[in-house]
């Protein structure tokens, strides 16, 4: 799995799985610079969406990874390079 | 009694969700007919307990009720208590967002906290390990949950709380939400959902021995029977919006009554012979709301359908109002015993039959002539009701009792 490339459809499904969307947020719009508290997505809901992609993709997020992510592109750039680290070992 | 007399409470709002009712029409329809919705439960194979009936709300899709942000973060029993406070809060006509969040608070009670959500986590954790469980147990399971996600949903800042003493807990609640009204908190949302039917929640209530093992629907939770033979449980109850009643009556709001007294105990220690604590919870309540015995219309029973605590309850009931002095009914019966939520459910309907003069009946049982109540069996009983008694006991001796009243003559003699 580590060689493949997290995109902005496979954080928006295990956001939808891990936390559900805010009536009025519409994730298909352009979000990746959105903060996500703006979208609806405080810390226990991030830190939800980290564990899921850590068990699905067989990785380990930083706490400052999540923590300082507040943006779709912040955080699919954290796992990327996350994939890039696994598989310079 | 010295000083001013303390601020009169009331009730403007009911959100009901109960085994024989979604929302209140359903409830208080099936209830005057007497229509059960006890039956073999549904949410799990429940062929290798020794108990295989529960209460089980029929129809509740969350996801009918709540936007999707909050599905993965909740429990069953948080998803009920959701929507039906949505419902008591339409009921009420409040609207949330127009009121200062600070004169705003939640107190309800929990008798077991979120066993289903918890019992997928624990599986997770023994299956797969600690990195599947979910974030949201760290909170989702908890007695406070609802209260909390009730707070949080509705942007109720005020005091908030959840009281834990089982069945009894449920007349905690609204005692103490009454409490923080009197305090100067304009508005609390009260009562209690609680919903364990799931394995985990199953095998921590049959661990009780009180459970009836009986598999017929109609005969299985017999209270105030020579039969009886243990509770069948139930998940659901209902949630009331509390009122301080100037302000109630200031926003032009329709009131079903008054929460008019209140008295809790404990009983003694097991063995030493004295007299368990029931009766003085009811006389503590009477003299609290100021009623004489003879001004009670009806007393909603606990109906715990243990021959011991039946016959405790029943002499209780005789030694306040004499034999077969106030007419006596156990609703419940058709919905199995919710714990935190029984009572609750209990105060709705009393409500609802002073609304309708009508008392609801307690069905399918057999009076034992043990006792000296005045049951209501089998059909609704006509009735002009003005005070009601609801009676919750808990697990481990808690005993509690609230009058509510019916309030349009008497608000007004306050306020003048």
């Amino acid at each position: 799995m580590a060689t493949e490339l997290f995109t902005l459809d496979d954080l928006k499904r295990i956001l939808l799985e891990a936390a559900g969307a805010d009536e009025g947020v519409d994730l298909d719009g352009d979000i990746l610079d959105t903060e996500f508290e703006l979208l609806g997505y405080e810390s226990l809901a991030l830190l939800e969406t980290g564990g899921r992609i850590e068990r699905e993709y067989g990785i380990t997020l930083d706490d400052d990874a999540l923590t300082d992510a507040v943006t779709p592109r912040a955080l699919i750039d954290a796992v990327n390079a996350q994939f890039a680290a696994a598989r310079a070992a | 009694m010295t000083g001013p007399a303390p601020a009169s409470v009331v009730v403007t709002g009911l959100g009901i969700a109960s085994p024989n009712g979604l929302g209140t029409q359903d409830y208080w329809a099936a209830t005057r007919s007497g229509k059960s919705g006890i039956g073999r439960i549904t949410h799990f194979d429940p062929s290798g307990y020794p108990a295989k009936l529960a209460g089980e709300i029929p129809g509740f899709e969350a996801s009918e009720h709540l936007p999707s942000r909050l599905i993965p973060q909740t429990d069953r029993m948080t998803r009920i208590a959701l929507a039906a406070t949505d419902w008591a809060l339409a009921d009420a006509g409040v609207t949330p967002e127009e009121l200062p969040e600070f004169d705003m608070g939640v107190v309800t009670a929990s008798a077991s906290g979120g066993f289903e959500f918890g019992q997928g986590e624990l599986q997770k954790l023994w299956s797969q390990g600690s990195q599947y469980v979910s974030a949201y147990q760290s909170f989702a399971w908890f007695y406070a949950v609802n209260s909390g996600q009730i707070s949080i949903r509705n942007g109720m800042k005020g005091p908030s709380g959840v009281v834990v003493s089982d069945q009894a807990g449920g007349i905690d609640a609204v005692a103490q939400a009454r409490r923080q009204i009197r305090k100067g908190t304009s508005l609390v949302v009260s009562g209690a959902v609680d919903a364990s039917i799931c394995p985990w929640g199953w095998v921590a209530q049959l661990a009780s021995g009180r459970l009836s093992t009986s598999e017929e629907p109609t005969r299985a939770y017999v209270p105030f029977d020579r039969d009886a033979r243990g509770y069948v449980p139930g998940e659901g109850g209902a949630i009331l919006i509390l009122e301080d009643a100037e302000a109630a009556r200031a926003r032009g709001a329709r009131v079903y009554g008054e929460i008019a007294g209140y008295g809790a105990t404990i009983d003694p220690k097991p063995g030493t012979g004295r007299e368990p604590g029931l009766r003085k919870a009811i006389e503590l309540a009477l003299a609290d709301a100021g009623l004489a015995p003879g001004e009670v219309d009806v007393v909603f029973a606990d109906a715990a359908a243990d021959p011991e605590l039946d016959r405790a309850e029943a002499e209780a009931i005789t030694a306040v109002f004499g034999p077969r002095g106030v007419p006596v009914t156990a609703p419940k019966t058709m919905t199995g015993r919710l714990y935190s939520g029984a009572a609750p459910l209990d105060l709705a309907a009393a409500f609802l039959a002073m609304e309708d003069g009508v008392i609801p009946p307690t069905t399918h049982i057999d009076p034992s002539p043990e006792y000296d109540l005045d049951l209501v069996v089998s059909q609704p009983r006509s009735a002009r009701i003005r005070a009601a008694l609801v009676l919750a006991r808990g697990h481990g001796g808690f005993n509690s009792a609230m009058v509510v009243r019916a309030v349009d003559q008497h608000v007004r003699g306050i306020a003048s």
